[in-house]
């Protein structure tokens, strides 16, 4: 593993706004924010329901201020539109940007390749919190806010404040106690949910259809209950970037170079719980992108994280939103779930970026 | 602990209560109505093979609510020593905490049966009742109607209420003729929603079939492409195919209403949330196939009319 563009003693420096040469940062970027628009916009025009991309997009451009423009679409094609079809290619894009610079901050703190955003417990706990609401959760009906999506929000970061708490070895916590803390909680968790399922058996297929994750009810308002978690821990883990290179070398090499290993863990740790809990409250829980973006950006752009985290957080969101627009248009007008998809067409990329790119992170 | 304690109990009442009722009932059931069914020994044709019973059941355990609905309709209420934990009607079967979804086959046999019904089979329960010489009786859920006539058929031969069993299949049979041959002019098109992800079902699967008595036209046939019969619908489908009718089978598990439906982004404008078009159905009289799909089907029929002006 190789730390570039390290700077010695300077830790508590905000990173400057061009670090290195720029070019090396900026046309990446750039490109993945075409990428990101590109697909954006198809997942716009494309959906089970054919809509005239002409009219879409005079649809779009007539709600910009200052325009006014007739689009032709009926009013049954404008809720489509508007209350269907763009808060799931916005709540896609949000929720994939969250697991991917989560999975990669988790990567970077635990120097473990294979650490995904659910690694201490999050999805263990988000699971369990998902099923008590399903099993035993009051009416919700005629609240303004479903019990679920905070049941998963509460349980996600349970799971993972239990593991720090257990994670402690000899007075400090180390990667590696962590880790295997995550593990144990992981395991008590889901057996505690596996028994409330066997005693709530009529729930087993809503959690079931809850693990594999979806996208096919989202609608503003969960975009809303995401954007600001999505927010504070994006700001959060940016900041941080840099760190993570210095942490990479080693705890003992990085408090050798003036880093408190445990606060940067810390506060990565916590940033990224945020970000986790926030996506799979109201998605599920949907696998790879954690894993399968970071990799992928590492293969293409190096292993810095002050490329990485930003260029995670897009490659993310054009891969769940890619990914979803095969959930919603494959087998249309019928749903594949989403995390079959993911992993389906996931793994195979993966693997072939492996393959030709021929450098082992 | 708690629950083993619980099936003791449970078992000396029970061991009680039919050791009570085996002496009236050995008075009020031997002459039950005539008809050939009462004779013993019966074989019956299961999917595992033929079963023969030497003598008229009269400890029977359920573990399927369709049977225990279907058990009580032809008169073998009687008999029936314990129902499983879903099995919610009628008011009167002996509801214990018996799991059909991860069935003990010790819980079972605690109970002492003579019979065992059961749709599925998810944890080996025929391969254990086997190995204690319980005879077990497969009703997996009905495909068609047919299917639904022949399990009462087989039930009342297996309880010895053939008559009753055959009499009630006839009422069955003529009350969904008379309400489909009040069909509507016009060919309705509705959705059934079996939860709120939007899972449906098509007109191939046996609540389809009801449907079609009434002439109704299934929007989620066009998503079943690989035949599974339950497609997951996407909701802009669902918008651009604007269903006369909703029909929620999902008002208990997941408390669906018309209200839920009417405050779901972009569904407000449908003309089933405009003109009172949703249906909220009983989820379980939805999902089984006995008796009650009459009932069922007139729910259904008296919504089409409400609908239907030129229909009547």
């Amino acid at each position: 593993m190789t730390v570039t563009e390290r700077r010695p003693g300077r830790t508590e420096v905000v990173p400057e706004p061009r670090p290195g040469p720029a070019g090396l940062r900026a046309a990446p970027l750039a490109v993945a924010m075409a990428g990101l628009a590109g697909a954006a916009l198809v997942a716009v025009l494309v959906g089970p329901v054919r809509l005239p991309p002409g009219a879409v997009l005079a649809e779009l451009a007539g709600r910009l201020p200052g325009v006014h423009i007739r689009s032709g679409l009926t009013r049954q094609e404008a809720a489509i539109l508007w209350e269907l079809r763009l808060p799931r290619v916005v709540l896609g894009g949000l929720v994939g940007a969250m697991l991917a610079m989560a999975g990669a901050a988790y990567q970077g703190v635990f120097r473990n390749p294979l650490a995904d955003p659910y690694l201490l417990g999050a999805a263990a706990g988000a699971g369990l919190g998902a099923t008590l609401a399903i099993a035993y959760g009051p009416d919700t009906s005629t609240w303004p806010v479903d019990l679920l999506p905070l049941a998963a929000f509460g349980g996600a970061v349970a799971g993972v404040v239990a593991a720090y708490a257990l994670g402690r070895s000899g007075g400090a916590r180390t990667a590696t106690t962590l880790i295997l803390s995550g593990v144990a909680v992981a395991a008590f968790l889901t057996a505690i949910q596996t028994y409330v399922q066997q005693q709530k058996a009529e729930t087993l297929r809503e959690v079931y259809g809850w693990i594999l994750g979806r996208l096919t009810t989202a609608g503003w308002r969960e975009v809303a209950l995401v954007v600001p978690y999505a927010l504070v821990s994006t700001v959060a883990i940016l900041l941080h970037r840099r760190l993570l290179d210095v942490l990479a070398v080693g705890d003992d090499e990085a408090t050798s170079l003036g880093l408190n290993a445990s606060q940067v863990r810390l506060v990565v740790v916590g940033a990224a719980t945020l970000a986790t809990a926030a996506a799979v409250a109201v998605s599920g829980l949907i696998g790879f992108v954690g894993i399968i973006v970071p990799h992928t950006v590492r293969l293409v752009a190096g292993t810095s994280y002050r490329r990485l985290i930003p260029l995670s957080l897009v490659g993310g969101a054009i891969f769940l939103i890619l990914a979803d627009l095969v959930a919603r248009t494959v087998a249309a007008p019928a749903e594949l779930p989403i995390g079959v998809v993911t992993a389906f067409f996931g793994a195979p990329f993966f693997a072939l970026v492996l393959r030709t790119a021929r450098r082992v992170p | 602990m708690r629950r083993s304690l619980l099936s003791l109990v449970l078992l000396l009442v029970l061991a009680l209560v039919a050791a009570g009722c085996g002496q009236d009932g050995a008075g009020s059931d031997a002459p039950a109505p005539a008809d050939q069914g009462a004779t013993f020994p019966v074989t019956l044709d299961t999917p595992a093979g033929k079963l023969t019973l030497e003598q008229q059941p009269a400890r029977i355990v359920s573990m399927s609510p369709t049977a225990t609905e279907m058990l009580f309709a032809i008169g073998a209420g009687k008999q029936v020593a314990a129902v499983d934990s879903n099995s919610n009607y009628p008011e009167e079967a002996p509801r214990t905490d018996l799991s059909a979804y991860e069935p003990n086959v010790e819980a079972v046999a605690g109970f002492k049966p003579d019979l065992v019904v059961y749709s599925d089979d998810p944890g080996d329960l025929a391969a254990g009742l086997g190995k204690l010489a319980i005879p077990a009786l497969q009703q997996p859920a009905a495909r068609t109607l047919d299917d639904t006539y022949a399990q009462l058929d087989q039930l009342g031969r297996a309880t010895g209420h053939l008559g009753e069993a055959t009499q009630l299949a006839a009422t069955m049979r003529a009350e969904i003729a008379r309400i489909a041959a009040a069909k509507p002019a016009h060919q309705l098109t509705y959705y059934h929603e079996l939860d709120k992800s939007l899972y449906s079902a098509t007109s191939k699967t046996f609540i389809g079939q009801l449907y079609a008595q009434l002439g109704m036209r299934n929007i989620a046939d066009a998503a079943d492409k690989d035949g599974s019969g339950y497609p997951q619908l996407s909701a802009e489908y669902v918008v651009k195919a604007n269903p006369d009718l909703i029909f929620l089978a999902d008002t208990k598990c997941c408390a669906q209403s018309a209200s839920t439906v009417a405050a779901r982004d972009g569904w407000g404008d449908l003309t089933a949330v405009r003109t009172g078009g949703v249906v909220e159905l009983d989820d379980d009289v939805a999902s089984r196939w006995g008796p009650r799909v009459v009932d069922f089907l007139k729910t259904v029929a008296a919504k089409v009319e409400t609908l239907d002006p030129a229909g009547s």
